[in-house]
């Protein structure tokens, strides 16, 4: 199923989640190596150009992710968390989702005050035209730090989301990240029953 | 971006174009010269300017620059304005561009690879005339050590007894010199425009 229901993510949220996940890496990865290794400067150039229809690509995606976290619900949280890990994982998620936006938007902005007024021909198709801002070099390194800022904190706060992850799966041996990884809900068969001995238990929370 | 450079030129004045001038049509406003003065052999000058420009996609703006540091010498054939010449060295370290980044970048093993390949050059083989002050130029450049015919129209634009100016202009493709980095968002096409003072020696 497309939707999310209370009892599981839908396929959409799932395909979202993890298409969204493989950019932000994958862009954080051509990030560090375009920005902080000495490579080819033809390649770090072509480098620059994909980095940027990719950013796009998962500019465009995280806000749909937003749009369809806002219309759709949210599968009810597994009862296998506290309330302050529920809180906590709350807050990561809502962090996430937040950060899948603004750091691609940083991007853009590094692009746009550029003084080197690079086009964005996105995958060489259309022009993606510049926000409209000021160029100036003191401006173009001030986005460009934010950018980078707001990746890494990204990139801390994904690892703490996949750590909590695994830590459900393995060691609570709960539902949390399987219901990422099919949807539907996920009753008994799925596996990984608790302890508790209930087997509906089942699904946990990864909310959003 | 860029370029090749190539250039250049000159040469090649036609002489004719000084006939027509000595028959009165008054270029530049100069006494006519006698053919004899015109022809000869000139150092290119220093302070000729050598620019360039690559469009981008979408129309406006793109890369522009110039170079500071060249040479070269031509000679103008008296009885035979076809059989005169021209051999030009450029050296692209000193490419000039809105901002060192780009320079950087222009320099670099990505475009002119400056480090391995320190000149490039343009070496005539033919020159014919094509209009009354105007002519075209043939001839092999060689850049990243790759050689191609080009082609580049030159139009004479004063002269006296001790120096002869031409504006030169020619499109050149980047890419069969190794230099394909950046299309499509910058173009193949590397225009240049010229403005070259020779002095006769």
């Amino acid at each position: 199923m497309l939707r999310n229901s209370e009892n599981g993510f839908g396929t959409v949220t799932i395909a979202l989640h993890w298409t969204i996940a493989v950019l932000i890496l994958g862009l954080i990865l051509a990030g560090f190596v375009m920005r902080r290794i000495e490579i080819d400067p033809g390649l770090q150039f072509s480098l620059y150009q994909w980095h940027k229809s990719f950013g796009f690509t998962a500019l465009g995606l995280a806000a749909f992710r937003m749009l369809w976290w806002l219309v759709e619900t949210s599968p009810a949280a597994s009862p296998t968390l506290g309330p302050m890990e529920h809180m906590a994982a709350r807050a990561t998620h809502l962090s996430l989702i937040a950060l899948a936006l603004l750091v691609p938007l940083s991007g853009w902005a590094v692009v746009s005050v550029s003084t080197l007024a690079i086009p964005s021909f996105y995958f060489n198709l259309i022009i993606i035209p510049h926000l409209p801002l000021p160029k100036s070099g003191t401006s173009e390194a001030f986005w460009a730090l934010a950018h980078a800022m707001l990746a890494y904190v990204t990139l801390g706060l994904v690892a703490i989301h996949a750590a909590a992850a695994f830590y459900h799966h393995l060691v609570r041996r709960d539902l949390v990240l399987i219901r990422m990884l099919r949807s539907g809900s996920m009753p008994r068969t799925g596996s990984t029953v608790k302890t508790s001995g209930k087997d509906d238990t089942v699904v946990e929370r990864k909310r959003i | 971006m860029t370029s090749s450079g190539k250039q250049s030129m000159a040469v090649t004045l036609p002489l004719s174009l000084l006939a027509l001038a000595l028959a009165g049509t008054p270029v530049a406003g100069a006494k006519a010269p006698a053919l004899a003065d015109a022809a000869g052999t000139y150092r290119i000058a220093s302070s000729s300017r050598i620019q360039f420009s690559v469009g981008q996609v979408g129309g406006s703006g793109g890369i522009a620059g110039s170079f500071t540091k060249f040479s070269g010498i031509f000679r103008i054939d008296g009885d035979d304005v076809g059989r005169s010449s021209v051999e030009f060295t450029l050296f692209p370290e000193s490419v000039r561009s809105t901002e060192r980044r780009i320079e950087d970048f222009l320099r670099s093993s990505a475009v002119f690879d400056a480090a391995n390949h320190r000149t490039v050059t343009f070496r005539s083989t033919g020159v014919s005339q094509t209009g009354p002050d105007a002519a075209t130029i043939e001839g092999v450049l060689t850049a990243r050590g790759k050689s191609r015919k080009e082609r580049f129209d030159v139009r004479l634009t004063d002269w006296n007894r001790r120096s002869i100016s031409f504006t030169i202009r020619g499109s050149i493709r980047r890419s069969p010199y190794g230099m394909t980095v950046g299309t499509p968002i910058y173009s193949n096409v590397v225009e240049f425009d010229m403005n070259i003072r020779g002095q006769k020696r």
